[in-house]
């Protein structure tokens, strides 16, 4: 497999590049965006909350992953234990994660938590009520399949630029199926254009909820949604899944893998903009 | 010092039928002749056994844990056969001498080389009895179980497999008698089961079959399977007098009592009343029990390790001791409780789950702890290797048992008699099914049947892509056709890829056994093949019925000499291997079943083929002999038909076709790849269709079979083994071509757009079906 090849000076700048995947018990999905990110040449770490809590170091990152899993267990409300637990330990580190404007990426639970947190929408910086959530899918189990998703062109979302309009991740999730509070929040979310991309057709049309293009059954097929600066991202596919070649579903059709897929992009994207950032 | 033996436990003393009643009395499960030597031992060392001590024969005796039928002389006719294991299973493996086997049938899972820095650790387990009894519960703490078994050769899971059998599922609910589950009940539980427990620990599952057969109803087999990434360094064995045993991981409590014993028990309408033997599954305890244990192998802190499974604390210690050619001394008082009322013997049976046993020499305990404390696992030291050859227990100052591992190990064995089992075929294969066959209806009556239509509805609810590994999936896109194995890439930097497939036909089991597991490796091998891999390794899981019974016994005898004679044939060693008897429900006995897990290597990942059809206007060739032989297919159970001739392996002329295969499908000129099973010809064809929604032009040639010429529905629908459809890029036949000489293969059709049409021997159109017809016919069963 082609690796990355980096000039010299874009490569040290890279190196200086730190970025924290944040995990608690049952996280499971940090080592395939850790690889990726490794591949970017940039300085990853994979701590547990309770790490971070005892060296206090959050800001000591230039980015923060939020990877997939069943943190907990997702025993309550997926995602709702680990960001209840972020509420009561480490709510000013986080905010001033966030309002240093560096960026913020959820995956899958990751996604959750960050709904959980308050950070998306985000119209209500770190609230204790959560003002969306990930519910259970419409088909009631588990769904692991590729999906093609629609990105939204009018969205400022940092991690979406280089992405094609029609692009591919897998889903793998029990609850991903995002609901709104009220139907005034969900406005606010179209209106400010915080949805990143939709799940789509092969030939590019939306979902329009029917199944299986639409997983989950999530309104608006909402499947990335990002904050009003576009520097926090949730999304329930999995770019990290969809970042070799040799991990599309139909690679075997020429016999010789690409080398890379759609998620190589957006993982691209967010390092690009901490690049520019240094 | 002073042995607590109880007044009431003088099994010495009492006669011999009272002796078995108190044995039984404690549930220990030994029988009258185990008893009999348990009590001539102690009459020899002059004194009376302790609770605790026939707890912990019972534990070792049990055949869940020593696997008495298949290691104990079997009387078979003139034959006596010196156990099934040494005289073909293992024979197989040490006869083929393969250089790249690392640990076969030694440890927790099978090894085999997989790079320079890597190996390959591979286990599949049986959870037949506590699925049964609750669906859920068995089948999660079934995978639970055997990624333990991996991390017990200190290897990452990096892929999980399930075979499932059921009844079927239009079984009629008056018919039930009470107590017994219905099917749709079993494998709900069972799928839900299996997907929690996998997509929460983080592996996935990539590869399994779901099966179904009236002989199951009331009953579900479950395989649960773990492979493993091993980093050469990490394998370590090193235990020795002094290291400090730990228990790590969930705290002990009063589940799975007995769970060995009763694993040996039929199920009845006690269903109910056998729940408490099923023990309880917490995948995210898993989860950072998993972490804790990859990094003490990377920091190479502990001397050994395995996992608390059947018979709890008794089984690990008293194996790992031994092992390692220690005694053992062990401070129950120590163990964590999660209920404090256990008494000491039901500290050291019980077999509550998300348990690891490490050894760790003294210097390095407070980093084991500090590693598992970081996980949020709770760890403590419970005891320490010692001198000698003998178990020592003790509870706050009293002195519970000594057991010399001499007398624990050595249980006796018994005599067993089987007789040859009766080749149950019901004459001919009937001629006239064939020749009022509407072969058109008949095929969309096949892909709807339950084992051959699409399980995506299933297989789509566990997590295949976690890891981000997976390169050849279940399901091919967009359409999702069926792949013939799953492929994972494991390590980074490396293209070498893991082919992992399986094989097996209970219907086969209920006609002819040997030829079933001849048939069962024969597909578990072309599976693999047909993706790719080649150095094949395999694993044997054996589910059988009531062994007691000299045919059943004579069945498992004859599917064993098979497993010796075609695993030697093909030249593929087993390294691992488990099994599950006494399977029987009140509505008789199951279908003697062997699942086959074949793992093969593909050199680089881009040798990989898929089965989908690529492109309209390349050629289609059948590739192997095609005979009438029906015997377990999915055409007779279609026509409610059962008998027949189960198909046939001819290892030489298959292995040899399999070594050309391999150099045939690394050509760019071989497009996709189908293995030829379930449904035959007619199935393989449309399922190649389906992922692209492609079609197919097939006119069939007339084959000659003996002295007679297979009609067009024998040669669309027989079973027959060793059999391929292979896309071949237009204009590049000659190329293939040449390099198939001396092999049977033709050239059967085209591929087309949208369209599947078969004509007969006379150019005669026999189907003529829109693909689409046949996609929903397949995919309509389960959705």
């Amino acid at each position: 497999m082609e690796g990355n090849i980096f000039l010299g000076d874009e490569f040290m700048q890279r190196e200086r590049i730190r970025i924290c995947v944040m995990r608690v018990g049952g996280s499971n999905r940090d080592g395939d965006i850790a690889s990726c990110l490794e591949d970017q040449g940039v300085n990853v770490e994979i701590l547990h909350l309770n790490d971070i809590l005892r060296r206090r170091n959050l800001a000591t990152y230039d980015a923060l992953i939020f990877p997939g899993g069943f943190a907990y267990g997702d025993y309550v409300r997926a995602g709702a234990i680990w960001a209840k637990r972020i509420l009561s330990f480490l709510k000013d580190d986080m905010r001033r994660f966030v309002e240093a404007r560096k960026p913020i990426l959820g995956i899958c639970n990751g996604f959750q938590v960050l709904v959980e947190l308050g950070l998306l929408p985000g119209f209500d910086f770190l609230s204790e009520q959560p003002q969306s959530a990930l519910a259970s899918n419409k088909s009631g189990h588990f769904e692991c399949r590729w999906v093609t998703l629609r990105r939204n062109p009018r969205s400022n979302c940092l991690f979406t630029r280089n992405l094609p309009d029609l692009f591919r991740f897998p889903v793998a999730h029990g609850e991903g199926r995002f609901i709104a509070a009220n139907k005034e929040i969900l406005d606010r979310v179209v209106e400010s254009n915080q949805i990143a991309f939709q799940y789509a057709r092969g030939d590019g049309k939306l979902a329009d909820s029917s199944y299986p293009e639409n997983p989950n059954g999530s309104i608006l097929d909402i499947a990335g949604l990002s904050d009003p600066s576009g520097t926090i991202l949730g999304l329930m596919p999995h770019p990290e899944d969809a970042y070799w070649g040799y991990q599309l579903p139909d690679w075997t059709l020429g016999r010789k893998p690409e080398a890379h897929g759609d998620g190589y992009a957006l993982i691209k994207a967010m390092v690009d903009y901490v690049e520019q950032a240094l | 010092m002073k042995l607590a033996v109880q007044e009431s436990l003088k099994l010495v003393a009492s006669d011999e039928k009272r002796a078995f009643q108190l044995a039984k009395n404690l549930g220990t499960g030994l029988d009258e002749r185990e008893v009999k030597e348990v009590r001539s031992y102690y009459r020899k060392i002059g004194r009376e056994p302790t609770e605790i001590e026939l707890q912990t024969i019972g534990q070792t005796w049990s055949e869940h844990c020593f696997h008495k039928i298949f290691k104990s002389p079997i009387q078979i006719g003139k034959n006596l056969v010196d156990g099934l294991l040494r005289s073909y299973i293992s024979k197989a493996t040490e006869e083929i001498e393969a250089n790249w086997l690392i640990s076969a049938f030694k440890d927790n899972a099978g090894i085999i080389k997989f790079e320079e820095t890597y190996s390959i650790a591979a286990k599949v387990e049986t959870h037949n009895h506590p699925s049964t009894i609750d669906p859920f519960g068995g089948a999660a703490t079934g995978v639970g179980g055997v990624i333990r078994d991996i991390l017990g050769v200190w290897a990452q899971p990096i892929a999980n497999t399930d075979v499932l059998c059921f009844g079927e599922l239009d079984f009629p609910y008056s018919k039930l008698p009470s107590g017994i589950r219905h099917p749709k009940y079993l494998m709900k539980g069972v799928v839900a089961g299996v997907g929690n427990y996998g997509n929460n620990v983080g592996i996935p599952t990539v590869n399994g079959a779901v099966y179904f057969d009236n002989s199951f109803t009331g009953y579900t087999l479950v395989f649960c399977g773990c492979i493993g990434l091993l980093k050469n360094r990490n394998y370590v064995k090193s235990a020795k007098p002094g290291d400090i045993l730990v228990i790590a991981g969930s705290r002990t409590g009063r589940d799975g009592i007995h769970g060995v014993n009763f694993a040996s028990e039929k199920i009845g309408s006690n269903a109910d009343k056998l729940r408490p033997a099923v023990q309880i599954p917490n995948p995210i305890v898993e989860e950072r029990l998993k972490r804790a244990v990859l990094e003490i192998a990377d920091r190479h802190l502990a001397s050994a390790i395995t996992d608390l499974g059947g018979g709890g604390f008794s089984s690990a210690v008293c194996e790992t001791a031994r092992g390692y050619g220690c005694g053992a001394e062990v401070d129950l008082a120590s163990v964590p409780l999660s209920v404090q009322d256990l008494a000491p013997w039901e500290i050291w049976i019980s077999e509550t789950q998300e348990r690891m046993l490490l050894v760790v020499p003294e210097p390095t305990l407070a980093k084991v702890l500090s590693v598992f404390e970081r996980e949020e696992i709770e760890a403590s030291a419970f005891g320490k290797l010692t001198e000698g050859n003998e178990l020592y227990l003790h509870y706050r100052g009293e002195h519970l048992g000594r057991l010399d591992f001499g007398f624990l190990f050595g249980p006796p064995l018994p005599k067993l008699v089987a007789k040859t089992p009766t080749t149950k075929v019901a004459g001919k294969d009937p001629v006239k099914l064939f020749a009022q066959a509407n072969v058109s209806n008949d095929l969309l009556a096949v892909l709807r049947s339950p084992n051959v239509a699409s399980k995506e509805a299933i297989v789509r609810t566990y997590d295949h892509e976690v890891q981000g590994n997976t390169v050849v999936k279940p399901f091919q896109y967009p359409n999702s056709g069926p792949n013939d194995a799953a492929v994972i890439k494991p390590v980074p930097n490396s293209d070498r890829g893991l082919v992992i497939s399986c094989g097996f036909n209970p219907s086969h089991g209920l006609i002819d056994t040997y030829w079933m597991a001849a048939s069962a490796i024969d597909e578990a091998i072309r599976n693999n093949i047909a993706v790719g891999g080649r150095r094949i390794a395999l694993l044997d899981n054996f589910a059988w019925g009531d062994v007691d019974k000299p045919e059943n016994l004579g069945s498992l005898v004859r599917a064993a000499e098979a497993c010796y004679a075609f695993a030697k044939g093909f030249g593929t060693p087993f390294i691992s291997g488990k099994d599950s008897l006494y399977n029987e429900t009140p509505l008789g006995e199951i279908a003697p079943t062997l699942v086959i897990t074949a793992l093969g290597i593909v050199p680089e990942i881009s040798r990989c083929i898929s089965s989908d059809f690529k492109e309209p206007g390349n050629s289609i060739y059948l590739i192997g002999e095609t005979k009438s032989e029906f015997g377990g297919s999915e055409y007779f159970r279609m026509k409610h038909f059962r008998g027949g001739l189960v198909p046939r392996v001819d290892a030489q002329v298959a292995s040899s076709l399999y070594r050309t295969m391999n150099r045939v499908l690394d050509q760019p000129f071989a497009r996709s790849c189908h293995d030829l099973s379930a449904g035959g010809l007619a199935v393989a064809m449309a399922e190649m269709c389906f992922a692209r929604m492609l079609g197919a032009t097939v006119y069939l040639p007339e084959i000659q079979s003996g002295k007679s010429k297979l009609s067009e529905t024998e040669t669309l629908f027989s079973e027959s083994n060793s059999r391929f459809l292979v896309e071949i890029q237009q204009g590049e036949e000659d190329k293939f071509e040449k390099m198939m000489k001396g092999f049977v293969f033709t050239k059967i059709g085209t591929i087309s757009t949208n369209k599947l049409q078969i004509h007969d021997h006379a150019k005669k159109k026999i189907i003529d079906l829109p693909i689409s017809e046949c996609y929903n016919a397949w995919k309509g069963t389960f959705s």
